[in-house]
């Protein structure tokens, strides 16, 4: 499904994510930390939709289970409906300013982080604290038009340039 | 090149097939433990090395942090453990005579003698984890016989239990988890509960405690091996708050734990074989099943097989 190209470039940015998830950070700062394997996946989607899709999505969705000891599946199920919805929209958000597409990752960030802290509520016990539920999606809005503009350069370096 | 109108509907189909799928996962994930074997190879292949990897610059710092530290320092420190470590002999030594004369009675009593525990130093991986659960990870895993279900205590008191392991590194549930429970005793008269998690890494919940009841706060909470996962006598908290509302059944105790929940590095492993008549050496029958809150629901489950095995045996 992935292009060759994309094998180069598409894992190992999206590995980088999963580290950055697991990255210990001091207390005060754990509430800011953003979503960045949904970060990622988002721009992949937009960049080559023909590429990446839900599936791989739905992958790196697992494997993030896997590293936060969720229930597996919890953080796949809102990858796959922020990949959907991204795959509907993409045409649409590639047009936009920097800005406003920080709007739409906003509310698609906090779409996933509701849903995972529903899935926390039904198994278990949800945070009480209102500002776990938008901070997280917050920062990562912040974070966007950086994180745009780094991987957009990956991406060219890997893919419009032909490397060795 | 794909056709570009044979992509919308396959993308809403294999949309819909992996969102029903991650909920039958998720069911069976959560109902019954069935991916425990997927989820440990997955954590040991692909997890792990990224775990080592993010775990190396806190390795790194430590080190560096050992071998650049002054000689002065140094001396000190050893001089003060030098100091502890004595110390600590002579409290063992009057506990070797205790544990003698324990031994004594017990078998003036012909009472079941105490089993011995074998505990393994472990370490924390600074890792962070999902922060609504109270979780942490070790570095020792499926290699040094870490048992789904195993006990972890650190130098002041219980800690929590295995819930996942892996080939190098296993995943440990805290105390103070809302999904995790411990039968308990009160040190000081043997009033047996139950502490629950509360979310919250410095509180516990007894639950189902009458108004009556003799308990007060300072009182000591310890294991009280009910249930088998937890070996008997080791602390766990200390009760901090009792409020007794006057319309309700049972009153409302929080306990803070002593176990330095979010502080400890090191943590201890135990081996301990269940207090039973016939017991069998090594614990796995009881450590497939899940933990947490069924945890003291085993306890007459586990009586009655063994009353059937004394009535076959006779």
């Amino acid at each position: 499904m992935l292009d060759s190209r994309c094998y180069r470039v598409v894992p190992p940015t999206l590995v980088v994510a999963l580290m950055l998830m697991m990255l210990p950070l001091p207390d005060w700062a754990q509430a800011f930390r953003p979503d960045w394997v949904t970060l990622v996946v988002i721009y992949w989607i937009m960049a080559v939709p023909e590429n990446v899709g839900v599936t791989v999505a739905w992958i790196f969705g697992l494997l993030l289970d896997v590293t936060q000891g969720s229930i597996l599946g919890q953080h796949a199920i809102g990858l796959v409906l922020v990949a959907y919805l991204v795959q509907l929209q993409y045409l649409r958000i590639r047009v936009y300013s920097l800005v406003q597409q920080s709007l739409v990752v906003f509310v698609l960030l906090m779409i996933k982080q509701l849903l995972v802290l529903w899935v926390n509520g039904i198994v278990g016990q949800a945070p009480d604290d209102l500002a776990s539920y938008f901070l997280p999606s917050l920062m990562g809005a912040i974070i966007w038009p950086w994180l745009f503009v780094i991987l957009r350069d990956i991406r060219r370096r890997f893919t419009h340039t032909k490397i060795f | 090149m794909q056709p570009l109108f044979m992509r919308g509907p396959s993308i809403t189909l294999r949309t819909i097939l992996l969102i029903i799928f991650s909920i039958m996962l998720m069911m069976v994930d959560h109902r019954w433990h069935h991916l425990e074997s997927a989820r440990s190879l997955i954590e040991s292949v692909v997890i792990y090395p990224l775990r080592y990897a993010i775990n190396l610059p806190a390795q790194f710092i430590s080190w560096g942090d050992e071998s650049l530290s002054s000689h002065q320092f140094l001396l000190a420190e050893n001089k003060q453990l030098k100091e502890q470590s004595l110390r600590a002999q002579v409290s063992l030594q009057k506990l070797s005579i205790l544990e003698k004369e324990n031994e004594r009675l017990r078998k003036m009593l012909s009472a079941q003698p105490k089993v011995g525990e074998e505990v393994l130093v472990a370490e924390l991986l600074s890792i962070d984890l999902d922060p609504y659960k109270q979780q942490v990870i070790i570095n020792k895993g499926d290699q040094k016989n870490v048992y789904l279900g195993q006990p972890i205590i650190d130098a002041w008191g219980v800690m929590g239990q295995i819930i996942h392991t892996g080939k190098y590194s296993a995943t440990a549930m805290l105390i103070s988890d809302p999904s995790h429970a411990i039968p308990v005793q009160v040190n000081r008269n043997g009033l047996r509960s139950t502490a629950f998690g509360t979310g919250h890494p410095h509180k516990l919940e007894l639950r189902y405690i009458p108004h009556n009841a003799e308990i007060e706060v300072g009182d000591l909470m310890v294991t009280s091996g009910l249930g088998g996962r937890f070996p008997p006598n080791y602390p766990v908290g200390r009760i901090i708050e009792i409020d007794r509302p006057a319309g309700e059944t049972f009153a409302r105790v929080i306990a803070e734990p002593v176990a330095h929940l979010d502080r400890s590095r090191e943590v201890l492993l135990v081996w301990h074989n269940p207090p039973q008549p016939e017991s069998e050496p090594e614990p796995e029958p009881e450590s497939k099943e899940d933990p947490g809150p069924d945890s003291e629901n085993e306890s007459p489950a586990q009586s009655d097989t063994g009353k059937k095995r004394q009535q076959n045996a006779g």
